[in-house]
């Protein structure tokens, strides 16, 4: 069962009068994330929304040790952090139960930029949680194209939409073998805050990426950021699943969507409520772009339905 | 002074040794000609249980330092090395590392740089970091390698800046020579545990390298100048304790040979200016005053030193084994004739880049050079 947003500690992590947007999903992520980790525990971040949302030198806004580090290191920075701190133990030089190393990056510091590094960590089988706050698009600078960003959008570089897919990243993360990776997203805080308790637990590599609909990127009303993460799961834009030891398992309400109990809600409402698709769908070309849309989110449905089932 | 044991070593392996009697904690490697070796020899003391330390075999040079920095900012005394494009590949890091005060020492093992493709010494590489705030070392022997990591970790933790460590490919990385090795506890008086004043604790939450205003920012940047400029002392007494404790002495900010009467000073870097002091020695048999002035540091630039070793009316002969792009000749020259100009206007300054990409250089063919230098 996944634990009630009743249920979730009172504990806060992220403090109040931080510089983040209204309606930033990333911000409401972390609150989500801070309560499943608690205080014990070193944050990592590249150069990104959550660190220009921190706050300013010497303030912080989030209570733990946080360090912001070169844009293409998460992987290797958070190797070097948990290494360190296990042989001081080792050596005698730390007391106590060890914290928690994990990384709060963007899609531009996993997908792109960050890949190398954090593919080589994955493949070392580091004991880390690297977390990908997805929010498709570079967001930080002002929304240019990153490899999450969806087929048919809008960003300042791609002015005309995007021409190519997304790249399916948690799956490209479990290819490297590790104990465990998960999707979530901020409309079921209860399945983030269960995973990332899950992850806390696992010794080694754990991957868990959050979809981020940023209202400035996406271009919709920043009151709706929830319920534009609901809509891209009901719509199987956005598919909650969770692997341990490379066993793919979907959570509600994507696993009906995967085993044909209920349909995904077409993808054309979806698409049409934010800005970075509909501002391009004006022409008679609308319907052909929107199936392509559709036939994206299509195939990744099947393809995820098909691989789940191998089990070696 | 307790001697515990002479042995037959290379320049790559005496690093390595130097990095275990170092205690280190985390040491993040990538394997680059001609610095590898050192890297295969750390990892295998640490999967021989030798050396109590954790080897993180990462991807790259960037991630290579972005590990040590890291590893630093936790509190862990951190060593890695690379040579040439992989110096350079990390180029942003090591700003990260200085700017952000965590005290790592690396050694790089000078190569020329690509393109073309080059094996062979040359200082392109390490000259070409020089604007990126760490304190650079180079070495002109295997023992000098030796006995600089070790002064490097105690200058970098006492203030704070990361540590070069240079000194030539396959010369010296590859050619065994006799190297003296310390009792341990000879080196752990010298060299005490590293208890950093911060580090990333849960029990003290606090941002790092985090966004700053314009005034904090240059604030912090001055700080980094300002210090850099007072390791000189600290590189000194580093020196001499090291001397105190184990009797061996490879100068301090510089090193000097023959330089007494010397009417004409020699000034290079690296094994070459090991080189040199034979070349020095040909030259006075030919009835020529000739000494030699070798930097050990290079960053910060020793200028006061080398002011008062400069003889009066001396000619300076630089020879580099870099190119100052830009310029006619190389970057040595260039660093001293900023440090004299309007402070000794009795010295002349002649320069010659040479050796370039492994260039032989025979104590013969460099005193000629110097004799021709000579009628220029």
């Amino acid at each position: 069962m996944t634990t009630s947003i009743k249920k979730l500690p009172d504990t806060e992590q992220v403090l109040s009068g931080n510089g983040a947007c209204g309606g930033c999903p990333a911000t409401m992520a972390l609150r989500m994330v801070g309560k499943a980790l608690g205080t014990n525990a070193i944050m990592l971040l590249t150069p990104a929304c959550s660190v220009a949302s921190m706050g300013m030198t010497p303030k912080l806004g989030y209570n733990w040790p946080c360090i912001n580090i070169c844009f293409a290191t998460a992987g290797a920075s958070a190797s070097g952090i948990t290494h360190a701190i296990e042989i001081m133990k080792e050596k005698g030089r730390l007391q106590g139960e060890l914290p928690t190393v994990f990384s709060w990056v963007g899609d531009g510091g996993t997908y792109d930029i960050g890949f190398q590094a954090l593919s080589a960590a994955a493949e070392r089988n580091e004991n880390i949680i690297h977390f990908c706050y997805n929010n498709e698009a570079y967001s930080n600078t002002g929304v240019q194209r990153s490899g999450a960003t969806p087929r048919g959008s809008f960003t300042t570089t791609t002015p005309t939409g995007k021409v190519q897919p997304k790249k399916n990243m948690p799956m490209l993360m479990l290819e490297h073998n590790i104990p465990y990776v998960a999707t979530a997203t901020v409309a079921y805080p209860g399945d983030l805050y269960d995973k990332v308790v899950k992850a806390k637990n696992i010794s080694g590599m754990k991957y868990i990426e959050i979809l981020a609909p940023c209202y400035l990127g996406w271009q919709f009303d920043m009151a709706d950021t929830v319920q534009m993460s609901r809509m891209a799961v009901r719509s199987g834009a956005w598919l909650l699943w969770e692997a341990e030891n490379g066993k793919i398992s979907f959570n509600s309400p994507s696993s009906h969507i995967i085993n044909g109990k209920r349909d995904a809600d077409p993808v054309n409402e979806y698409v049409m409520k934010q800005g970075r698709f509909n501002r391009l769908l004006n022409g008679a070309d609308a319907a052909r772009r929107i199936a392509e849309i559709q036939g994206d989110v299509d195939r990744e449905i099947a393809f995820m339905r098909e691989r789940a089932k191998i089990m070696i | 002074m307790r001697t515990a044991q002479v042995i037959m070593e290379t320049g790559a392996h005496a690093a390595a040794l130097a990095v275990k009697c170092a205690r280190v904690d985390v040491i993040p490697g990538y394997p680059i000609t001609p610095q590898t070796s050192i890297m295969e020899a750390l990892s295998a003391m640490v999967e021989k249980g030798e050396l109590d330390a954790r080897f993180i075999p990462v991807e790259g040079e960037h991630s290579a330092l972005a590990a040590a920095v890291a590893a630093s900012a936790a509190g862990a005394r951190v060593f890695t090395a690379t040579s040439s494009n992989g110096l350079l590949y990390m180029h942003e890091v090591l700003h990260m590392a200085s700017g952000g005060r965590l005290p790592v020492v690396m050694c790089n093992v000078n190569r020329g740089i690509f393109a073309p493709w080059t094996l062979w010494a040359d200082h392109q590489d390490s000259f070409a970091q020089r604007d990126t705030g760490w304190i650079q070392f180079h070495c002109s022997s295997n023992q000098e390698v030796f006995n600089t990591v070790l002064q490097a970790f105690r200058v970098a933790e006492q203030i704070n800046i990361p540590v070069m460590v240079n000194f030539d490919g396959f010369v010296i990385s590859h050619c065994f020579m006799p190297l003296n090795v310390p009792a341990q506890e000879d080196i752990d008086r010298f060299l005490p545990l590293h208890e950093p004043e911060w580090r990333l604790d849960p029990a003290h939450p606090s941002s790092f390298s985090n966004v700053t205003n314009a005034a904090e920012y240059a604030s912090f940047r001055q700080m980094l100048s300002q210090d850099i400029m007072a390791s000189i002392p600290l590189v000194k007494e580093a020196a001499q304790s090291y001397k105190d404790i184990t009797g061996m002495w490879d100068g301090d900010t510089i090193d000097t040979y023959r330089m007494e009467d010397a009417e004409v000073v020699v000034l290079a870097v690296n094994s070459m200016a090991a080189e040199l002091r034979l070349s020095v020695d040909i030259l006075r048999e030919q009835g020529i005053r000739a000494g030699l002035l070798r930097p050990r540091l290079i960053l910060p630039f020793p200028a006061q030193d080398i002011i008062d070793a400069l003889p009066q009316n001396a000619q300076v002969m630089v020879l580099d084994r870099n190119y100052n792009f830009g310029h006619h000749g190389g970057i040595l020259a260039s660093e001293l004739k900023s440090v004299l100009f309007g402070r000794r206007h009795d010295i002349t300054v002649k320069n010659r880049v040479m050796g370039i990409g492994g260039v032989d250089l025979t104590r013969r063919f460099m005193a000629d050079e110097i004799r021709a230098m000579l009628d220029e």
